[in-house]
């Protein structure tokens, strides 16, 4: 511990030199851990002020459009079937009620830490029909495919994937060619995701756009390290890729995890909440696997929903403003009785903010 | 019963008692204003302590009632008769009461194992007798399967206050240290991957245990124990916010010095659980006048209930809004909020 806290300070250090050079920077951090893991260990009061951290669209649950949690409440109390989720979704307001609310209608809706869990329920239960509400960016998106493949193989005929899964590239892509009113000059892209997708599918990042990408891990010392090599680029004007989180990230990422989502999906177009449709940046079942495709066995069909009104998650899922801006911050919008995503996901930035940092100005001295 | 903010707009919107209800958050403290405070208030009652103290011919008597649902009914540490127990105990002691009596409430589900329940029924007589509080009333009912989950149990209890203790976080001054007597986070986890549904397994066991001795014996050493409450749902994160609104000043806890083990920290990291809101139920909060913490904390230590206590941070100025910091491991703060990020029903 005491060598992590030297680090820390000698990092802290360097960063506060380096930075002297610089003028203003935005570093765009796109993972919603990351958002977490600054506000928990008060990154933010290490940083000199000219380095300016901005969250993005990394939080699986905020990026779900209304629609998808309307479906899933449709299907659910519509169907004689039982939900598996991840309790990050329960809180999540759909344009009439949350899962949490259908609940206490329909009580088959269980959450979940793993979707195992709903195989082996559906495993056990053969006369019962499950539906598991996948979710997340490339991280979780080989353990569903490994899922549906072992249904599958196994040919059971019960359990059905409601699949929302969602991809990160294309995502940062998007934003980088939208004219948007925020200034990003690098970003800290996300570890987990690159454990399975590797440093590659970023690199356009720093070829195309000339920005420094840095894939980091979560410790306080591995983001500090990240934004070191970040500034250490913007000193040198030599924008490249790199990888800090190097002892779980390797350039191609992870083969097998590859070939299963290879295997199980391909890429669609796909609705982001708050920004719209985006080319490629979502995963649909393959054919082959339809049969385990919730959305086409129960025939769902999306209703367009209005967003909250007032809700300003879009413009914080792209960095371009920071919680406090919003007016229902704090106010009408708070976890326990949150007004849009942002502020229900334990991944979520309005959260991160909410709980570790929303007296910060008045209180922390 | 925790007491916070009540805006009161969120039970006008929710026409059904949901789970969040429950939880002992937001949501539960506007059950408790907007309904229960509402009809039945009164200036005992309103105060919302984990026991009332109410004065009958001169003698003060602390009266305190715990309903336990937890799943499972058998845990790594303990089960749902030893948490009945030690639970009611702990709500008692930490008025600064010596229990007297316990009653005992049993509500069971039509087709529960005899022997199951005859384990529980050893396990409330080994925890009762070991504390020397005997369970002297008592009520059972059956109701048909599937209307509750096996087995609920009620307990109440009634101990009695010396005329010269006053525990209460309406004592709390400035300059108060904060000690907890051991490791923390440990009932939640334990019961949480006690369950079948739960694919994830740790040697975790549960903290669960009666407090008794080990408050009478720092209420023996020190005159100026300002406040105890025992850390079970919501975590220490829970208690310290809410002393902090009661006393309307601002705590600082040094992470450094909060006792956790390795492999509970390793647990709550892997499964993205924040160990300060994590239940325990052994736990207690002292705060204690600076010159007499250092007795407090050794008479702890000598205790088998609180060889890891530690000092883990004071009370700082006045502060109209109740405020809990954190000073981190690396030289920053940050908020320690009363809001749940995780929701884990019936964990006791």
């Amino acid at each position: 511990m005491k060598n992590r806290v030297k680090n820390i300070k000698e990092l802290t250090k360097e960063i506060k030199k380096i930075s002297l050079s610089l003028g203003k920077i935005n570093i765009m951090e796109i993972c919603g851990t990351h958002t977490m893991a600054i506000g928990k260990y008060g990154l933010r009061q290490l940083l000199p002020e000219n380095i300016n951290l901005i969250s993005g669209p990394g939080c699986p649950v905020c990026v779900t459009p209304t629609a998808d949690i309307d479906s899933v409440i449709d299907l659910v109390l519509n169907n004689n079937i039982i939900l598996y989720s991840f309790g990050d979704l329960l809180k999540v307001p759909g344009s009439k009620m949350s899962l949490i609310e259908a609940k206490s209608i329909n009580p088959k809706i269980k959450i979940c830490y793993s979707p195992l869990d709903a195989l082996d329920f559906a495993i056990n239960n053969p006369s019962k029909k499950i539906v598991f509400v996948a979710i997340g960016f490339e991280t979780t998106a080989p353990l569903t495919a490994s899922i549906i493949k072992k249904v599958f193989d196994l040919k059971l005929k019960n359990l059905f994937i409601y699949n929302t899964h969602k991809l990160v590239p294309p995502a940062i892509l998007f934003l980088l060619n939208s004219n948007k009113k925020i200034k990003v000059d690098a970003f800290l892209c996300p570890g987990h995701v690159c454990a399975v997708i590797g440093s590659k599918p970023f690199e356009f990042i720093s070829q195309n756009f000339k920005k420094p990408a840095v894939i980091s891990g979560f410790g306080a010392e591995d983001i500090l390290s990240s934004i070191l090599m970040i500034l250490l680029q913007l000193k040198e004007n030599k924008p490249k890729t790199e990888i800090q989180y190097k002892t779980v990230v390797k350039e191609h990422g992870n083969l097998v995890a590859l070939d299963f989502i290879n295997d199980v999906f391909r890429p669609k177009n796909s609705n982001w909440r708050g920004i719209g449709e985006i080319p490629d940046s979502g995963l649909e079942i393959q054919e082959k696997y339809s049969y385990y495709d919730a959305k086409k066995v129960f025939n769902i069909i999306e209703k367009p929903v209005e967003e909250p009104k007032n809700c300003q998650c879009g413009n914080i899922l792209q960095g371009i403003i920071k919680p406090f801006q919003c007016k229902l911050f704090g106010k009408d919008c708070i976890p326990e009785s949150p007004v849009g995503p942002c502020m229900v996901s334990s991944e979520g930035t309005c959260a991160a903010y909410f709980k570790y940092e929303k007296y910060s100005k008045s209180y922390i001295s | 019963m925790n007491k916070k903010d009540n805006t009161n707009k969120l039970l006008k919107k929710d026409k059904k008692i949901l789970l969040s209800h429950g939880d002992g958050g937001l949501k539960t403290s506007e059950l408790i204003n907007d309904l229960i405070i509402k009809y039945l208030g009164n200036d005992i009652l309103n105060k919302l302590e984990d026991s009332s103290v109410i004065n009958i011919e001169g003698k003060k008597i602390a009266y305190t009632t715990d309903s336990f649902t937890v799943k499972p009914l058998f845990f790594r540490g303990g089960d749902i008769g030893k948490l009945s127990v030690c639970g009611t105990i702990n709500d008692l002691v930490c008025s600064g009461a010596i229990p007297i009596a316990l009653s005992l409430g049993l509500i069971i589900e039509e087709g529960f194992e005899i022997e199951s329940l005859e384990k529980i029924i050893k396990s409330i007589s080994k925890t009762s007798k070991n504390v020397n509080v005997p369970i002297i009333t008592g009520d059972t009912k059956v109701v048909e399967k599937n209307s509750i989950d096996k087995l609920f149990i009620n307990t109440s209890g009634i101990g009695i206050v010396d005329d010269n203790i006053e525990i209460t976080p309406r004592k709390i001054k400035p300059k108060d240290k904060v000690i907890i007597n051991g490791t923390i986070a440990e009932h939640g986890i334990a019961v949480l991957t006690s369950r079948d549904e739960f694919n994830f397994k740790t040697n975790i066991k549960s903290d669960c245990a009666p407090l008794l001795s080990l408050v009478n014996n720092i209420l023996s050493v020190s005159k100026n124990i300002h406040a105890i409450r025992d850390a079970t749902r919501g975590g220490i994160a829970s208690v310290l916010n809410e002393f902090a609104d009661i006393a309307k000043i601002k705590i600082e806890i040094n992470e450094e010095n909060i006792p956790i083990r390795k492999q509970t920290l390793a647990v709550c990291e892997f499964l993205g659980l924040d160990p300060l809101y994590i239940a325990n139920e052994g736990k207690i909060l002292i705060f204690v006048s600076p010159e007499d913490s250092e007795k407090v904390l050794e008479s702890m230590k000598s205790h088998k209930y609180g060889k890891k206590s530690e000092i883990i941070g004071e009370v700082k100025e006045h502060s109209e809004r109740g405020i809990v910091i954190l000073n981190t491991k690396i030289g920053t703060k940050r908020i320690i909020d009363s809001f749940y990020s995780e929701q884990f029903p019936r964990i006791c």
